[in-house]
């Protein structure tokens, strides 16, 4: 499991197989599956400009709503909001979400249209333990915006 | 899979007026990374796309992946414009499609 830790290549040896262990000891805390590699900042930022279309992403116009402190992981209430009038010139064409800590990254899409007039879905994922989760809104123009909430999860959600 | 789909649309809307949509389906979502007490793989099967249509054209499509929590929910908002009818799709991975429908009637 620590093929996929790329971002840990410049520490050494041991502080990988250190790191190794202790994201095991976690996985078994969380009742998630051993074995399984989690998804960390860089892999699902990389996962979201996939889902995204690989334009630039800028920060604002997305706001992610999530609780403060998430009791059970395995079903926490998200919403999504975007800034955007929702006209057929200037709407929001897509909603992608990305979890930094579970095993996938990728959590879903939303495909949009301008008959909705209001660019706000809601929605409830799992999330295996506490982390942020990254929304990004694909405009019409071809814009990307991001937004971001942390969320702590009691119970992790991913498994058993 | 059993459960019929619940879907909440406002019967009557004026025109031009913000309405919301309330889904709720009844699924296991079975992630994929999960394993049954002989430490077998237990097979993904989740509902990978929910698409809502209007009078037959597409308003709101969903991919998901397994991180989407059991018995998938969603609430959107959507502009009403005119009379109508919903046509929700829920799909699984075991092939399995759930529709339902529902009428809107615009003053």
């Amino acid at each position: 499991m620590t093929v996929r830790r790329n971002h840990k290549a410049a520490l050494g040896r041991r502080d990988v197989l250190r790191s190794a262990a202790l994201g095991a000891i976690a996985l078994a805390g969380t009742g998630l599956v051993a074995g399984e590699a989690l998804a960390t900042p860089e892999t699902a930022a990389a996962a979201l400009a996939k889902m995204a279309g690989g334009n630039a992403m800028e920060q604002g116009k997305v706001t992610v709503k999530l609780p403060e402190i998430a009791e059970n992981g395995s079903t926490v209430p998200i919403t999504i909001l975007v800034d955007s009038p929702m006209t057929p010139d200037n709407y929001v064409k897509a909603i992608h979400i990305v979890s930094e800590g579970n095993p996938i990254p990728e959590l879903i899409s939303f495909h949009l249209s301008p008959d909705l007039g209001k660019a706000e879905v809601s929605t409830r994922i799992r999330l295996g333990k506490t982390q942020d989760v990254v929304a990004a809104a694909v405009m019409s123009d071809g814009k990307v915006y991001t937004g971001r909430k942390n969320v702590k999860v009691t119970v992790g959600g991913c498994g058993g | 899979m059993a459960k019929k789909p619940r879907v909440k649309v406002p019967a009557k809307a004026k025109k031009g007026e913000i309405v919301q949509i309330k889904t709720l389906t009844s699924h296991v979502m079975e992630t994929g990374t999960r394993k049954d007490e002989q430490g077998n793989p237990i097979p993904r099967n989740i509902i990978h796309t929910f698409s809502v249509t209007f009078n037959g054209k597409e308003v709101l499509k969903a991919d998901m992946h397994p991180g989407v929590a059991a018995n998938p929910y969603f609430a959107f908002y959507t502009r009403a414009m005119e009379s109508g009818t919903f046509e929700f799709t829920w799909t699984d991975d075991s092939g399995q499609v759930l529709t339902a429908s529902k009428q809107m009637t615009v003053e």
